[in-house]
């Protein structure tokens, strides 16, 4: 990416870069980054997805209350194809499919987010501790990370969350058990990296910690790693959430994209052909998952550029 | 589930990370440390299914009877007869004499012993895996190394983009879909594919009309499969092709007047596929993800349907019984996969 800085009239309005015209040098790299990924139209459109599914989900409560989710205070048709009032149709409840997807987002989202978080932050603990520390006990966490990449995922996670019991929380333990190995792989590479570089050296040498060298200047300089790697663990994460619910290990009462893939299929829409209620959830995980896939593509190719050709 | 992207990073780091290893140890030496590995990874997968199946569930006598009057005195004898009022490292140690035997327990809802379970639906799901892992690594690695060698082009923009949409598909929706369009029918299409099952039971049960049935039967399945799974082997080769392709033997290969097409498939092909296949092969757990869900939709008398419906129950011995049973193989895979590389490349192996 060539960084010529003309400033065009988009970049002032935009939050990092109009910081960064007032000086600070920190928001440099910012903007830069800024400009080198608003040049990529997939990273973009992926952006644009994740925000609208973001302000849905945000916004839902203000024009959804529990009256329209609970089955038994509907009075929709069931089963209905869309209408003027219903413009997705309705759900073998009577409820109407359009809400059922933008609350969907809200529950999803939270469940992908949440099992991302405690990935990443475990990962990344395992990670950084294993490469900071290379003797035993790198050696011993590098050995329990390769022995869960081993196990299968899914039927781990499906044991997991059949023992813990149906609902949210079994699932998101279920998810962040069976996908912290990919980030705490990625992220002990990376220590050991930022490990061999001098200021490293200078700071064990000007008396630093393990604690001190690990969270202020491994850490830092992992952390973008970190982030690309977390948007490509929620695309995951969505996918795990919507695969174990429609297995039946989510709660029945709860509105998720993978429920409602569950009841269309268990609840009468396959064989009443019920297109309307079978499509939007799946395209709604296929756009979120999407939308995740190629911001974080587009972020990690803005930050090596080296990768160009690679993927 | 992994990423495309996320896929290639554990996997590239591999490799590479063997040669060195391999410096140190001699042949032998390195046959006994994967197997020493494999073994304790299995160890792992004991130790993890007997924390699952065995210490968390609060009470399994109870849940084993839920729904069934019974007294506190049948309670306790069962308890005694599960052996569950033993210590800990007791019950550990019978347990993994029992799984090394076998002995995978027995299930609550078929009152069938597990293995005997397991062996009746191994058959459908071996079938229906290897026809899809055979019609998805031949097309992702076609795929791959066209679009990789013209990286860049349109040809490699559409497969990319074709592939990282499938990709983001959830498997059973994709399976469902395709179950209206093709079985059910929509508009103007008529449902001609069978909707669940694996054989007609109305016809007879041997012969060539038998095998016809299974595979009209085996079509929707196998074709969900290859839509999700081969995405992951087109990044792959297409990688490793780019690899390749800035390496000087090709340029030797060029100078000597070869068309572009013979330098392609004689000279890069060999090389890009190596690598190719054996991060394919560490890749099978996907494949059982897959298998799981396709199976649970079409109703495919495979360990995944056998999954799927314990875990509706819950039956924690079938569920118990089937993670093992994944996981050995995915386990025994991926050494299979180490030791071919091995063998299959010589700069490894001299090293």
């Amino acid at each position: 990416m060539s960084t010529t800085p003309t400033v065009t009239p988009a970049a002032a309005t935009d939050a990092p870069a109009g910081a960064a015209a007032a000086a600070p040098p920190r928001f440099a790299g910012a903007r830069r980054f800024a400009r080198s990924f608003r040049s990529r139209r997939a990273g973009l459109a992926g952006l644009g997805i994740l925000l609208l599914f973001t302000v849905l989900a945000l916004a839902a409560p203000a024009f959804i209350g529990p009256d329209q989710l609970d089955v038994t205070k509907v009075n929709g048709p069931l089963l209905a194809g869309p209408s003027a009032s219903y413009p997705l149709g309705t759900d073998q409840a009577g409820r109407s499919v359009l809400m059922l997807l933008i609350w969907g987002a809200r529950e999803s989202l939270q469940i992908g987010v949440i099992a991302t978080v405690l990935t990443v932050v475990f990962g990344s603990a395992v990670g950084i501790v294993a490469g900071h520390f290379g003797g035993f006990v790198g050696r011993a966490l590098m050995h329990v990370t390769d022995w869960f990449i081993a196990l299968p995922s899914l039927p781990l996670a499906i044991s997991l969350a059949a023992v813990l019991g149906q609902g949210q929380a079994s699932i998101t333990i279920a998810i962040a058990a069976t996908s912290w190995t990919a980030t705490a792989r990625l992220v002990r590479a990376q220590t050991l990296a930022v490990e061999a570089r001098p200021f490293v050296e200078r700071a064990r040498a000007l008396g630093a910690g393990n604690r001190q060298i690990m969270l202020r200047q491994v850490l830092p300089n992992v952390m973008p790693l970190i982030l690309v790697s977390s948007t490509l663990t929620v695309a995951g994460a969505l996918l795990s959430e919507a695969t174990l619910t429609f297995l039946g290990l989510g709660s029945p009462t709860d509105v998720t994209w993978g429920e409602m893939i569950h009841d269309a299929f268990f609840g009468g829409a396959f064989t009443a052909n019920a297109w309307w209620y079978l499509l939007p959830p799946g395209l709604a995980i296929l756009a979120v998952v999407l939308g995740f896939t190629l911001t974080g593509r587009a972020v990690e190719h803005v930050l090596d550029p080296r990768m160009e050709n690679k993927r | 589930m992994s990423s495309p992207a996320t896929a290639a990073g554990p996997v590239t780091a591999a490799p590479a990370a063997r040669p060195r290893r391999a410096l140190r140890v001699p042949r032998p030496g390195y046959l006994a440390g994967k197997l020493a590995a494999a073994v304790v990874s299995f160890g792992v997968t004991l130790v993890i299914g007997f924390v699952l199946f065995n210490l968390m569930p609060a009470d399994p006598v109870r849940t084993m009877t839920r729904g069934r009057p019974v007294s506190e005195a049948q309670l306790a004898q069962l308890r005694i007869q599960l052996g569950l009022d033993k210590p800990i490292w007791q019950r550990f140690l019978s347990y993994v004499d029992d799984i090394l035997h076998g002995r995978l327990g027995y299930s609550w809802e078929y009152q069938q012993s597990v293995a005997s379970l397991v062996a009746q639906r191994l058959g459908p799901t071996l079938l229906l895996m290897g026809t899809a892992f055979v019609i998805s690594v031949l097309l992702g690695l076609w795929l791959g190394m066209r679009s990789g060698w013209r990286a860049g082009s349109l040809f490699d923009k559409v497969t990319s983009a074709t592939a990282l949409t499938l990709w983001s598909v959830p498997t059973f929706w994709l399976g469902m879909i395709l179950l209206i369009v093709f079985s059910v029918g929509v508009g103007p299409i008529h449902g001609f594919l069978p909707t669940a099952g694996m054989s007609d039971s109305s016809l007879p049960q041997t012969g060539m009309t038998h095998y016809l049935d299974v595979a009209r039967h085996l079509v929707l399945p196998a074709l969900t499969m290859v839509l999700v799974v081969y995405a992951q082997y087109v990044t792959i080769m297409r990688s490793s092709i780019i690899e390749e392709k800035g390496s000087p033997y090709l340029l030797t290969a060029r100078a000597k007047g070869l068309t572009d097409d013979a330098v392609r498939r004689r000279h890069a092909l060999p090389n890009a596929l190596l690598p190719s296949v054996t991060m394919i092969f560490m890749h099978l757990g996907g494949l059982i993800s897959g298998a799981v869900t396709v199976e649970a939709i079409f109703s495919w008398p495979g360990l995944g349907d056998l999954t799927y419906q314990a875990l509706t129950i819950p039956d924690l011995p079938v569920l118990q019984g089937t993670f093992i049973v994944f996981s050995a193989s995915v386990i025994v895979m991926n050494l299979l996969a180490d030791l071919a590389y091995r063998f299959l490349d010589p700069r490894v192996r001299a090293s």
